[in-house]
């Protein structure tokens, strides 16, 4: 009894000495534990992001242990949103992969009862811009000839994507349409895939006209010439192997969607971890590792850190949130 | 010619003292993995990501390790089946029905041997089939559009009914409710959240391993503590392992089955979106509907454990052709497998056997050393896994229980998923009690929604033209014979049965 009595003084002082030291420490606060939540199961774009920022972070020396990559899937990335929320809001080793689907889906409330403001927005990792393509033997030779065939008769094509109705590869027809005066966007054709690959599969099988997407999940069907990308939805020309593709501004048509991809920490978080953390996610930016892994997964420049990344996300969500208004999804 | 010469190479690359390590052990670990319930061959490759990262393994090494945990798996799920009527992964589930049986009659270890061999047989053809065929069989991913796969899914139904013994209008119930479970979720064709209740946990659906151990491990679970106080079950249940390798004559009757439901298991496989599951699935009940004359499937049939088998890991290497060839992933391991492939760098793809041929024929040659020495490992090893059997119920079910707790939690990491796993333990064990068969229901969550979607996928294309469900003549034949595998039974059911009847009195008075 006596014994348990001492333990315990003795670990409260300990707590209190702790304590008393961590703002001496603030400044340089380094992760323990770190831990990367990748809000979907094994085998997706958030659960990539977080095994490839993290092995990049080892592999330069920026961690001494391996980042530990928890799987916590539901909801589209609403379960792990909740669980940093309630469970974790104060949680200074922890930072959460996320993209432009979780920006979508803050802007059409649907993480229910959460908003962008209740976590801290880190940084970006690049960005994929979206991609609007055919089959190599279609017709459409650029994008005005599809928007136009849209125009005469919107049943004529349909454009097959890899996200749900609403979702950003939806959302980037969308903005094309728009952009090229389609005034009812809601008589657009999509048809919802699971993923940019069966989405893709349907377009070289006959069953679409045409297909949107990311220009990665396209890259290897662009490289062997089965599809023909119409326009790309940057704001200007690619580089390197992609120098050849159109953007959709300079054939006349205003349309810039490119689905970013990054991370978001807890919102309780502290200072010192918020500043460790977008200085280290931009450490990994700028290593020549990170530019090879972009190189290899078609990736684009998108350097933010900070505040400059949340007024990016704020943005971001404001922008999906009009359109969504327009098209009926949100009222 | 050319081909061979690449394999070779390929064997070149495989075969160092490392990687032959690496394959031997990503065998064990995808055999236990496989064998129980809740880590399936998906979690089993992503728990061993890190792994791999953290050795620091080249591309080629990290796919061998990976792969062999992959096939591993698919042999170790029938472990489970077998001996407990657990399935330890969801292809597994068809084995249960003869497996089982079979392990009861005391012939564990011939259920176990034969359905190792199957297995063997299953992945030897479909890795030829992935050398050989790669390139042509892509096009036949791209014969199915969205009305083709509505009708394969659908053919999936009508031929349930003869895949359960007991009657069928319980088979039907069963899959009713898996439909309707499949419904639960964020319907992907509006973006609009059906029968969700405002729970964000249910968004994205009913995660059918979470129904499958729930129904399945739990309901086990649950029956033996209601029994609990009739020890004499326990005692009087008492199992015998009896003979460790099976008969040549079982073998040899079980070899035509073994092949025909390679070629099914492999064409399954290669269909992004279908699958293992659909493979053993449907290799069982078309194997039943060929072969079963005396009505002894799904009372303990060897070939009823050898079809299902043969088609799941057959299966399983056909979907590595969509994954390799189109860079789609065919089920949610080779889901994983990509991602892993990604993050080496290498971008799967019609490019990826041009750019990177030392990884895709390195990757080949592993599959080869990993089958066989999966049977090498399989079958000594059955005597083992028998004794399984000789552990007492009071300690095994407790086992059984953690492990299904700590499988499924491991997967999403939500207490939500336990809860729902419960309540799919409790729904299985009212339905054990009403004698409902199991499998459609995991049939009907599985395949409900695909099914759905490329439904209303095919009407949106044709703008709102039914005819498309019948538009191409392979949609036709699969409509064909879904509407025969439906009919057949109820028209020659009865003249079938009579026949069986006579027959098996007459068997029934040499057997005992």
């Amino acid at each position: 009894m006596i014994f348990k009595a001492t333990r315990l003084a003795l670990a409260s002082a300990a707590l209190a000495v702790a304590g008393f030291a961590a703002p001496a420490m603030a400044a340089d606060f380094t992760a323990e534990n770190p831990e990367c939540i990748a809000p979907a199961n094994p085998g997706g774009g958030w659960d990539f992001t977080c095994r490839q920022v993290g092995k990049t972070m080892q592999d330069i020396g920026l961690i001494k242990q391996t980042m530990q990559v928890t799987n916590l899937a539901g909801g589209g990335g609403g379960v792990a949103f909740a669980e940093v929320v309630n469970k974790r809001d104060s949680d200074n080793d922890l930072i959460v992969a996320a993209s432009t689907a979780t920006a979508t889906r803050l802007a059409q409330g649907a993480y229910p009862g959460n908003n962008l403001n209740q976590v801290r927005w880190l940084a970006s990792i690049g960005a994929d811009y979206g991609v609007i393509a055919v089959d190599q033997d279609s017709p459409y030779k650029t994008l005005p000839d599809l928007l136009n065939a849209v125009k005469a008769d919107p049943t004529s094509i349909a454009f097959a994507g890899g996200s749900a109705v609403g979702g950003w590869d939806h959302l980037k027809v969308l903005i094309a349409a728009k952009a090229d005066g389609i005034e009812d966007v809601r008589k657009v054709k999509y048809v919802a895939f699971n993923g940019g690959g069966e989405a893709i599969t349907q377009l070289l099988a006959g069953s679409v006209q045409a297909f949107t997407g990311d220009l990665s999940e396209t890259k290897g069907f662009i490289q062997s010439g089965d599809v023909r990308v119409l326009a790309v939805l940057a704001p200007e020309r690619l580089g390197g192997e992609f120098a050849d593709i159109p953007t959709a501004k300079e054939q006349g048509i205003d349309a810039v969607g490119a689905n970013w991809r990054g991370f978001y920490g807890p919102g309780k978080m502290s200072d010192a971890a918020y500043d460790y953390w977008a200085k280290q996610i931009a450490a990994v930016y700028a290593s020549p590792e990170w530019k090879k892994v972009m190189e290899a997964n078609g990736l684009a420049p998108l350097d933010l850190q900070g505040a400059d990344f949340e007024k990016f996300v704020a943005n971001s969500v404001q922008q999906i949130q009009d359109i969504s208004k327009e098209i009926g999804i949100l009222k | 010619m050319d081909t061979l010469a690449q394999l070779a190479h390929g064997f070149e690359v495989a075969l160092t003292w490392q990687n032959i390590g690496l394959a031997l052990i990503g065998c064990l670990l995808g055999t236990i993995m496989g064998a129980l319930p809740g880590l399936g061959p998906s979690n089993g490759v992503a728990i061993l990501i890190p792994l791999a990262f953290t050795l620091g393994l080249g591309p080629t090494p990290s796919m061998i390790l990976l792969t062999s945990v992959y096939y591993g798996a698919m042999y170790g799920g029938r472990i489970s089946s077998i001996l407990l009527n657990i399935p330890g992964d969801e292809p597994a589930m068809m084995t249960c029905l003869d497996g089982y049986p079979m392990a009861q009659k005391g012939m564990a270890g011939e259920a176990l041997s034969i359905s190792g061999i199957a297995s063997f047989v299953g992945a030897f053809f479909a890795t030829w089939g992935l050398i050989l065929l790669a390139p042509q069989l892509v096009k036949i991913a791209l014969l199915f559009g969205p009305a083709e796969y509505f009708a394969l899914f659908a053919l999936a139904f009508m031929t349930l009914g003869g895949v359960s013994s007991t009657n069928q209008a319980k088979a039907a119930f069963a899959a009713a409710i898996g439909l309707g479970l499949a419904m639960v979720g964020v319907d992907t064709q509006t973006g609009v959240p059906r029968m969700t209740f405002g729970e964000v946990h249910l968004y994205d659906g009913i995660d059918f391993l979470v129904a499958i151990v729930g129904l399945f491990a739990l309901s086990e679970v649950f029956v033996f503590l209601e029994h609990r106080h009739g020890a004499s079950d326990a005692a009087g249940k008492k199992v015998e392992i009896g003979r460790i390798t099976p008969p040549w004559a079982m073998v040899k009757r079980c070899i035509p089955t073994m092949l025909r439901t390679s070629g099914l298991g492999f064409l399954a496989g290669v269909l992004p979106g279908a699958g293992a599951s659909l493979g053993s699935f449907i290799s069982y009940s078309m194997e039943k509907r060929l072969v079963d004359r005396e009505g002894t499937f799904g009372k303990g049939d060897p070939r009823g454990v050898a079809a299902p088998e043969a088609g799941n890991n057959a299966a399983a290497g056909g979907a590595l052709v969509p994954m390799l060839a189109l860079g789609v992933p065919g089920s949610g391991t080779t889901a994983v497998l990509l991602a892993v492939l990604l993050s080496l760098n290498i971008t799967p793809g019609p490019l990826l056997f041009t750019q990177n041929p030392d990884v895709v024929w390195g990757l080949i040659a592993a599959l080869f050393i990993a089958n066989f020495m999966l049977l090498a490992l399989n079958i000594p090893m059955v005597g083992v896994f028998t004794r399984l059997l000789l552990i007492p119920p009071r300690i095994l079910m407790p086992i059984v229980a953690m492990v299904s707790f700590v499988g499924i939690y491991g997967i999403s990491g939500s207490s939500f998923d336990l809860m729902v796993m419960i309540g799919f333990g409790v729904v299985g064990w009212v339905l054990r009690k009403f004698d409902v068969p199991l499998v459609p229901v995991i049939l009907g969550i599985l395949l409900g929604n695909p099914m759905e979607s490329n439904l209303r996928r095919a009407v949106q294309i044709s703008n709102g033209d039914w005819g498309v469900l019948v538009g191409s003549p392979l949609a036709i034949g699969l409509w064909i014979i879904a509407i025969l595998g439906f009919l057949a039974p109820i028209f020659f059911g009865r003249i079938l049965r009579d026949r069986m009847k006579a027959r098996r009195d007459d068997e029934g008075s040499i057997a005992d």
